[in-house]
């Protein structure tokens, strides 16, 4: 025991050394540094995507500049007192999401935004992408793992409610991704694997039936995506255009700023949802290979912080919040490559707009937070 | 047990979410690696196919439609000029509800139905994204300020200028340059479209369709970048378009006024040919019409009215009119019997007023017959055959000759074939032969046949401007010439199909003398009492200040039956004779051969011969060579 004592001491020591600063403060320097470099070189892409205009470029580094100060308040909150507040979170989170449905703003033919008169105007499921995971680890904290069924259908109760509401707003694609964030927990949980292809083989299964219970503008996507050639000025003109984007970027790409499909207009949503097409139009293969170091890297340092966590609830958040992070990027670069149907999804610190910015530095908070509140164990 | 205890085991745990997190990463890894496998198949792979894509997506080759040449007259005054146009059109993509769209337009400027079923089968052609269509072609000042104020509820909807032709004199020129109308579904079929790409018109009647290639220039090309809304960012690079050739026809505008008026409001044509080269100087053919109302589009009434017309004003009579030469045909079957010694200056015959073939009963009537007897010429040589106009002399000559005799000697003057360079239109006329009837008709040649050959009636067809080519040579004194619009300008005229002929040298002067002589006194003998005096003398000949050749003649329109006069009173006008004449001056040094024909206008020495003086006249007294030559005489 004194041998463990006497081992271990010296290294948190160590540990405590190299980053007492950063824990004091609950900053994590290699996050800082990737989610700066990687806006960094997200605010290069945008600048060339809005015309080399300042104005949007300013007012993106302002949104990240906010955001760092979210992730900073986040970050100084004590796990334990997230972990406390998440049921009250997720029960305000579905109860916004019910009143949306009633009082909610409708744009484009959806519910999906909430007006606090004179103050501020939200989506409540920008908050339940960090309120499920949240509300799940917590569940699974008090819980023995691997969690027996029991556990399981609970959780999955938890996950379809939002799940639903979401999806009836309608807003498929976030649905569907807070499910992923939701069944992610479960997976990291340890649910049994035959659960795992036992739901996969279901999926599958009752996919046909899944295909009725779509909306036609959904089904169109679907269709869309396995052969755009179908409707080229219609509902195939985006996927079209964003391939050529990236197609003839080639390797090297055609030079910052000398892209024509995103200069011409060619190209639709080329400051959000699709961006990641003039970065592959400009810098080609390699550009977009070195964004995907940058992304890797981060989920490897949120990968490590996960493993590192000290207890359940920590766990299991930060590793969702890290692979949730994984399946933005996943969704939006497959969407826009046209392997994946198009979802509404921005790419994660590269896209113009500040909610999802926003939500994503929280979840940065919340992993430095889970981090710099460790314990040293004895 | 009952409930377990809730002791969690944490490094238990730990393991499991250990192994799943490394699972899970490893995944990641994976669907990483299959991003960057699309990424590698759409740019590296796919890269050419895409790189192509995107090029034709922003790139576009306009075309640049180059200038049409300009055509002048002689002296350089403008017959055809380009003058700018307002044609509006729409652009489909970006018009979301067309027949709004129409709507608003027919509220703003009207529109009807032949313009919409016009603009719907343009529609309905190929076309490239983002290239405008023509809904009305031609826009007053009213209108495109009209629709100018209105644009910004009429989005999709341009006022586009472009050059178009346009002929400053109008109908006065129409039958000699042609003009060029827009290309229609059929033209598409046979035109080179690359030539044409950013043209819509087509030179289809006269010069302009002979000399279409070099009026209409080379097209040019720019290559343009433009947006996803088709608009224009730049300008890649361009191959400007090569202007077409600018034409100077041998016209001259003063004397194609004044052969107009000359013919005035009468149906008929008037060809003035310069001996010499062949040139046309003037080709009127009446009546006419606007060409300008066929550049823009004409509408179906308009149209109609002139296809309809009884008097045929699309017809060019100069050049496609084929009439019986009546006696204008006259010296030249004399000049064939000189040559051929068929007859000589000195034979002589008595003319009672009509001939009969041996064992025939058929009266062939001399122009002056009368039912009781009283009509003839008396004693007729050739010259005063040609100068009387004496039917019966050239009667017996051509049964003499025989039509082959005729037909080779008369082809020497271009009858029967199309000499004309670089008149399209130009027909062959009808020069018979034995050969032809059997051809033809299936029958062989009756001497009777060739008796009226002899004052050119029958079978036999000419155009004015073949006569005139024929009288042409005849001024010549034999010297080929083929008939010619263009001046300079191209050369394309020795590419003509046309016939070419030879210079007629086996001719012995005294021969040209003669006939020349007899055509002379047609118009200056007079004074010489009844029946004497040349047969165009009265109308034209007694202050004629300068001396010419003239031939009169007449062709008829119905036959007149055996025993019956001719009266004009009594027929329709329509059935009217036509009236001939030819002629050519000054005599010692030919400078303008002219041939008149008024159509139904009666007596040629009486209606023709002042129609071909006035138009000398002013060929060679209104600063014509002629005073400037007695000018400087003067002033010596």
């Amino acid at each position: 025991m004194s041998q463990d004592f006497v081992r271990r001491l010296p290294e948190g020591l160590t540990t405590g050394n190299r980053s007492r600063l950063g824990d004091t403060l609950h900053l994590d320097f290699p996050i800082i540094f990737l989610t700066l470099v990687t806006c960094g070189y997200g605010l290069v892409i945008l600048f060339s995507a809005v015309e080399q205009q300042t104005g949007p470029v300013f007012a993106q580094m302002l949104r990240i500049g906010v955001a760092f100060v979210v992730m900073f308040i986040v970050a100084q909150i004590s796990p334990i007192f997230l972990m406390r507040l998440a049921p009250w979170l997720y029960i305000i989170g579905v109860g916004l999401l019910v009143l949306v449905l009633f009082v909610g703003i409708e744009v484009n033919g959806s519910q999906r935004w909430l007006r606090i008169p004179g103050l501020i105007q939200f989506q409540p499921s920008e908050i339940m992408k960090l309120v499920l995971p949240m509300v799940l680890a917590a569940y699974f904290h008090d819980r023995h793992l691997p969690p027996r069924l029991k556990h399981v259908l609970w959780s999955l109760v938890m996950i379809a409610l939002p799940v639903i509401l979401i999806a009836r707003q309608p807003d498929l694609g976030t649905a569907l991704l807070i499910g992923a964030s939701g069944l992610l927990v479960l997976l990291l949980a340890g649910i049994p694997w035959r659960y795992v292809f036992g739901a996969i083989g279901l999926g599958i299964l009752s996919a046909p039936a899944l295909w009725f219970l779509l909306r036609d503008y959904q089904r169109q996507r679907i269709l869309t995506m396995l052969d755009p050639e179908r409707d080229p000025l219609g509902t195939g003109w985006n996927i079209i255009q964003s391939k050529t984007a990236i197609g003839s970027g080639g390797i090297f790409g055609k030079g910052l700023f000398q892209g024509t499909q995103s200069h011409l207009d060619f190209l639709p949503e080329s400051q959000t949802d699709f961006i990641i097409a003039v970065l592959a139009e400009e810098l080609g293969l390699l550009g977009v290979v070195a964004l995907l170091v940058l992304y890797i890297l981060l989920i490897g340092r949120g990968t490590i912080m996960a493993i590192q966590a000290q207890d359940t609830f920590g766990r299991l958040l930060a590793g969702t919040i890290t692979f949730t992070f994984f399946v933005y990027v996943f969704v939006n670069i497959g969407m826009v490559s046209g392997i994946l149907p198009v979802v509404g999804v921005p790419l994660p610190l590269i896209s113009f707009g500040g909610t999802s910015m926003l939500t994503l530095f929280a979840g940065f908070g919340i992993l430095v937070s889970i981090h710099t509140h460790r314990r040293i164990m004895l | 047990m009952a409930e377990p205890l809730a002791l969690k085991d944490h490094s238990g745990e730990s393991q499991v979410f250990f192994d799943r997190v490394v699972i899970g990463f490893a995944l990641l890894i994976l669907l990483t690696l299959l991003l960057v496998g699309r990424l590698f198949f759409l740019q590296v792979v796919e890269h050419e196919t895409y790189a192509t894509l995107s090029d034709e997506n922003r790139i576009q080759t306009q075309s640049l439609p180059p200038i049409r040449g300009l055509i002048y007259d002689r002296k350089g005054s403008l017959i055809a000029d380009n003058i700018p146009n307002y044609a509006l059109s729409l652009t489909m993509e970006r018009i979301d509800d067309l027949p709004g769209t129409l709507q608003k337009i027919d509220e703003l400027i009207g529109l009807n139905a032949d313009q919409v079923a016009a603009f719907e089968r343009r529609l309905a052609r190929g076309r490239r994204p983002f290239e405008s269509v023509p809904l009305r072609l031609k826009l007053s000042q009213e209108e495109i300020a009209r629709i100018s104020v209105n644009r910004f509820n009429l989005p999709g909807v341009e006022i586009e200028a472009n050059l178009v032709r346009y002929y400053p004199q109008g109908e006065l020129m129409v039958h000699a340059v042609g003009s060029v109308r827009r290309i229609n579904e059929d033209d598409l079929s046979r035109i080179d479209p690359i030539a044409y790409s950013g043209t819509d018109h087509m030179g289809k009647i006269g010069v302009e369709k002979f000399y279409e290639k070099e009026l209409l220039g080379q097209v040019g090309h720019r290559r343009i970048e433009t947006d996803a809304r088709g608009r224009v960012m730049k300008v890649l690079d361009a191959t400007p378009p090569v202007p077409g050739s600018n034409m100077v026809l041998h016209l001259d505008s003063a004397l194609q006024r004044a052969a107009s008026d000359a013919l005035g409001e009468r149906r008929g044509a008037i060809v003035a040919m310069e001996p010499s080269t062949g040139g046309i100087l003037a080709m009127v053919s009446k009546p006419a019409y606007d060409p300008n109302l066929f550049v823009t589009g004409i509408d179906y009434t308009t149209y109609a009215s002139l296809r309809d017309s009884r008097d045929v004003p699309l017809f060019n009579r100069a050049v496609q009119g084929q009439y019986e030469p009546g006696s204008t045909l006259k010296p030249f079957i004399g000049l064939v019997g000189l040559v051929t010694g068929v007859t000589n200056p000195e034979y002589t015959i008595d003319d009672p007023g009509w001939f009969k073939l041996p064992n025939n009963s058929r009266l062939y009537r001399d122009w002056n017959w009368t039912i009781d007897g009283h009509g003839g010429h008396g004693r007729v040589d050739l010259e005063k055959a040609i100068y009387r106009s004496c039917n019966v002399y050239f009667y017996e000559l051509a049964t003499k000759l025989g039509i082959d005799r005729i037909h080779e000697h008369l082809s020497m003057f271009g009858l029967g074939m199309r000499t004309a360079l670089d008149l399209p239109e130009a027909r062959s006329g009808l020069l018979p032969s034995e050969a032809w009837k059997r051809r033809v008709r299936g029958e062989p040649w009756y001497p009777g046949d060739s008796v009226n050959i002899g004052i050119g009636q029958g079978d036999i067809l000419v155009t004015p401007v073949q006569l005139a080519t024929a009288v042409s040579m005849l001024a010549n004194r034999g010297k080929a010439i083929s008939p010619r619009m263009v001046k300079s300008g191209s050369s394309h005229m020795e590419a003509s199909d046309a016939r070419r002929l030879e210079d007629i040298e086996l001719v012995p002067d005294h021969v040209w003398d003669l006939i020349i002589g007899g055509m002379e006194k047609v118009v200056h003998r007079g004074n010489q009492g009844f029946n004497e005096n040349g047969t165009a003398w009265a109308y034209i000949g007694m202050d004629i200040p300068y001396r010419m050749a003239g031939k009169s003649g007449t062709a008829q329109v119905v036959s007149i039956a055996q025993d019956e006069e001719y009266n004009e009173e009594e027929l329709d006008e329509r059935q009217r004779k036509h009236a001939w004449f030819v002629g050519f001056a000054p005599l010692e040094a030919p400078q303008i051969a002219v041939v008149a024909i008024v159509e139904n206008g009666g007596g040629g020495s009486e209606v023709a011969a002042p129609v071909v003086r006035e138009v000398l006249d002013t060929y060679l007294l209104d600063g014509g060579p002629l005073r400037v030559a007695a000018n400087s005489e003067a002033g010596q």
